[in-house]
């Protein structure tokens, strides 16, 4: 009887929903792959484990950034392509300050070398012993100042670009959107320079690498601090939206813009304050994952970019809560791809699972559960 | 309406209207095209000889010049019937054209060991004119696959879908896995991070020496067009007169002159394809998908026609574009170059093809190769000076006044600026002028003329009576 129900379930599933079928049938392969490899000891479970606690780290960076993407996108009705160089722009500003800090205002170096975090190696991150426990008031003042500098650079963005043209529709927004993107690229680009930077000591941030089962996992001070500011705003946000009138008023705006313009909504500053609070995270999830990965280039906003679309898609555009949850799924899916596919394709297999999921359930995990 | 009718039945009526465009009304579209071209040629010459730049040079220059605005025209084109026409929102167009090349090389590089240059892997071997073909049908099969579920998608996720394809194909192509690797005997791969080299014949020299089979067999000589004529006569001929050997800037020129060729292909083929009852449903889908489905167009089926001519197109501008260039790296393949040809389209105005043409052409002298113009003649002028090597060494002299620095600084990074005046003009341009040059124009869709026949002017306000 038991069994009879089971495959008529499954005939069901194949026949209405394939997709979700053959997602399912994948997962069962994947999982016995690893089970497979654990036994075979092709992979150790703390290897499984560190490559698990990498990708929560990345979705947390990823979460907090796409937090502000999934604000603006379903406030104002396009997809912020401008929005990874933000984060850049935010780690830039962030870490000039962290430098100038850490090098004592041109005691370590020149101040030029020093603002311009240490472009062509004129100085370098580990040289000045930057990190969170010898140097916690320039990784603080950092974290200040690219939160402060990316909101006006949103603010400004918003008056000067996407104001002008706010009733044209998404699809020239988003357009609009791209030449933002490439403008503040490459003007980085421009100031800062192609390279890539080391911005803390390798190996040289405290942390403590207890044995688990099978070998040593590590967790450094700066998880810590990552799950600290992280976890807190994630947790303000919340109450922000949940508690407050500004969340009240985001939440009917994201809804319906007119009706809540008629119900005395004033719209303008609402969109105000979605983009401080959206730069704000941004800016301190860019200086964030510069502080937990060490490096500091360019391009990083916009690679991240794509992966924190894949993530508010995956949450469901508008939800808060979907972009938290879809930027953990999404960082763990990208740092543990690994244990099954080549590391070149690491970051391919996490777009390959947003465009899945795209296709089979375009509304989201959290669709119709609209929190901001 | 019979089968007898002329060929002109699809023909766009409105190129025989009259233009106007920066205030100036030209009597059709075919002068103004021109004027637009001769007068951007005029100002590139003016500039080099105002500055005296070494003829040599500036010929070259042209060349190029016409090169990019053929490789910028053709992809406009192929974006605006994606675009354009359909309302297919592809910003993944580097994929395309990535996949486009690399199969092409893949299929007509020399077979392993036997190459001229010691490339790492081998090909295929197989003739150039295969190669191209398999590069194109490559491309299609490839913007098939996206198609099958991405077209159901809304404008801004298939946006997002095809950026993250272009990405995934980047990665591949970058990927240590893929870059080497031995297929049925054959030593094949994708290069990974160092790319690949392009042994394969010259494009140029393939497409001369194909053209001259009907020479060969009645001289008896082997690529008779390309050994007498073309550098026995053409090239010799003009190295008589020129210090040096002209044959790189003759190549130029040629290889421009055969793409513009393949450009007017195009447009020739979106043209006739937009006035076809084919493009009239595709633009029916850009205005409202659901009326069409409505009226019993399978629009499904339209848009993955659409879209994956589009990317067999794009794939075949990639060839085109890379395959002279000796050797291709992934990460030439950034979006970056999905940027400038969106760009293109927007300055010329999506939907009309006229407009994809000028857009191009505008773009690829103005925005493209015009600031790398000036930076080529200013350093000239300068004498090659050097430039600071830090942002902070431009910047500082200007506290004492000195904005040297900075200006050599500026023009020594100007293709990263140039990336920086591109987004501000496709700001400006979505603020100003969303629909661009020519994109504002209603394009009829119907095959018969609707306008009042010429010689009836009197209105049939009695009821039509004088008709019988």
């Amino acid at each position: 009887m038991e069994t009879a129900n089971i495959a008529q379930n499954g005939r069901r599933l194949v026949t209405k929903n394939p997709m979700a079928a053959f997602l399912i049938v994948v997962g069962v392969v994947l999982i016995i792959d690893v089970v497979r490899q654990l036994a075979t000891g092709d992979i150790t479970f703390a290897r499984i484990l560190s490559l698990v606690w990498d990708g929560l780290m990345r979705g947390l960076v990823i979460g907090l950034a796409g937090i502000g993407l999934s604000m603006t996108y379903s406030i104002l009705n396009f997809a912020n392509f401008a929005h990874g160089d933000y984060i850049t722009a935010g780690a830039f500003a962030g870490w000039a300050t962290t430098y100038l800090i850490a090098g004592r205002f041109g005691a370590e170096s020149s101040i030029g070398s020093l603002l311009l975090v240490g472009a062509g190696g004129s100085v370098f991150g580990g040289a000045l012993g930057i990190n969170v426990v010898s140097t916690p008031l320039a990784v603080v003042a950092g974290l200040i100042v690219a939160c402060g500098f990316t909101i006006a650079l949103a603010l400004l963005m918003d008056r000067f670009v996407f104001k002008p043209i706010r009733g044209s529709g998404g699809i020239p927004l988003l357009i609009t959107s791209i030449g933002a993107a490439f403008a503040i690229r490459y003007m980085l680009r421009f100031v800062f320079d192609p390279g890539t930077r080391g911005t803390t000591a390798a190996g040289a941030v405290p942390d403590i690498r207890p044995t688990i089962i099978d070998g040593s996992v590590v967790f450094t001070m700066h998880d810590l601090a990552l799950i600290v500011v992280a976890g807190g705003l994630m947790l303000g946000v919340h109450l922000l939206l949940q508690r407050t009138k500004l969340g009240k008023a985001m939440r009917a705006m994201s809804d319906d813009q007119s009706l809540s313009r008629i119900t005395g909504i004033p719209t303008e500053r609402v969109i105000r304050a979605t983009w401080i609070i959206g730069g704000g995270l941004t800016g301190v999830s860019g200086f964030m994952f510069v502080l937990w990965k060490g490096t500091l280039s360019w391009n990083d906003g916009w690679l991240l970019l794509l992966l924190i679309f894949a993530a508010v898609i995956l949450g469901g555009i508008g939800s808060v809560y979907g972009a938290i949850v879809g930027g953990l799924v999404i960082g763990i899916v990208a740092s543990t791809a690994v244990i099954w596919i080549p590391s070149g394709f690491a970051r391919a297999a996490a777009f390959f699972v947003m465009i899945l999921f795209l296709i089979v359930r375009p509304q989201g995990i959290f669709a119709g559960r609209s929190t901001a | 309406m019979t089968d007898t009718e002329p060929d002109g039945e699809y023909a766009q009526r409105d190129d025989e209207e009259a233009v106007s465009l920066f205030g100036i009304t030209f009597p059709n579209d075919g002068t103004m095209l021109l004027a637009l071209l001769l007068t951007t040629y005029a100002l590139y010459m003016i500039a080099g000889f105002v500055i005296g730049f070494p003829v040599r040079g500036l010929v070259n220059q042209l060349g190029q010049l016409t090169f990019w605005i053929a490789l910028f025209a053709m992809s406009a084109l192929a974006l605006n019937l994606q675009w354009g026409y359909t309302g297919l929102f592809n910003i993944g167009i580097v994929g395309f054209m990535a996949t486009g090349v690399y199969v092409t090389a893949i299929l007509s590089k020399p077979v392993y060991g036997t190459g001229t240059s010691a490339a790492q892997v081998g090909g295929l071997g197989l003739p150039l004119s295969v190669g191209i073909v398999g590069g194109v049908l490559a491309a299609g099969l490839l913007g098939f696959l996206a198609a099958l579920p991405a077209l159901r998608l809304r404008a801004d996720y298939l946006a997002i879908v095809t950026i993250a394809l272009s990405e995934i194909v980047r990665f591949a192509l970058l990927s240590n896995t893929l870059s080497e690797g031995t297929v049925g005997g054959y030593t094949l791969g994708l290069g990974g991070g160092n790319g690949l080299i392009l042994d394969f014949t010259d494009p140029l020299e393939a497409l001369i020496r194909a053209l001259s089979l009907p020479f060969d067999l009645v001289t008896g000589q082997d690529g008779f067009l390309w050994t007498e004529i073309y550098i026995g006569i053409i090239v010799n001929g003009i190295s008589v007169f020129t210090p040096g050997n002209p044959k790189s800037v003759i190549d130029t020129f040629a290889y421009a002159a055969v793409l513009l060729l393949i450009l007017g292909g195009f447009y020739v083929l979106l043209r006739r394809t937009g006035n076809s009852p084919f493009g009239r449903v595709l633009k029916a889908i850009r205005e409202d998908e659901d009326v069409t489905n409505a009226l019993g167009k399978n629009t499904n089926q339209f848009k993955i026609k659409s879209f994956v001519v589009g990317c067999a197109l794009m794939g075949l501008i990639g060839i085109l574009w890379f395959g002279t260039q000796g050797s291709v790296t992934p990460n030439t393949f950034r979006p970056r170059i999905t940027f400038y040809i969106w760009i293109a389209l927007i300055i010329g105005g999506a939907g009309s093809n006229t407009g994809s043409v000028m857009g191009g052409a505008i773009f690829a002298a103005f925005l493209f190769q015009g600031p790398r113009y000036a930076k080529n003649v200013i350093e000239t002028v300068l004498g090659e000076p050097s430039a600071p090597s830090s942002f902070a060494q431009a910047v500082a002299p200007i506290l004492s006044a000195d904005i040297v620095p900075f200006f050599l600084y500026t023009v020594d990074n100007m293709r990263q600026l140039q990336l920086v005046l591109m987004g501000v003009v496709l700001i400006v341009l979505m603020h100003r002028r969303p629909d661009g040059l020519l994109g504002h124009r209603k394009e009829i869709a119907s095959s018969v003329p609707l306008d009042r026949p010429a010689s009836n002017k009197s209105l049939a306000s009695d009821g039509g009576e004088t008709d019988e």
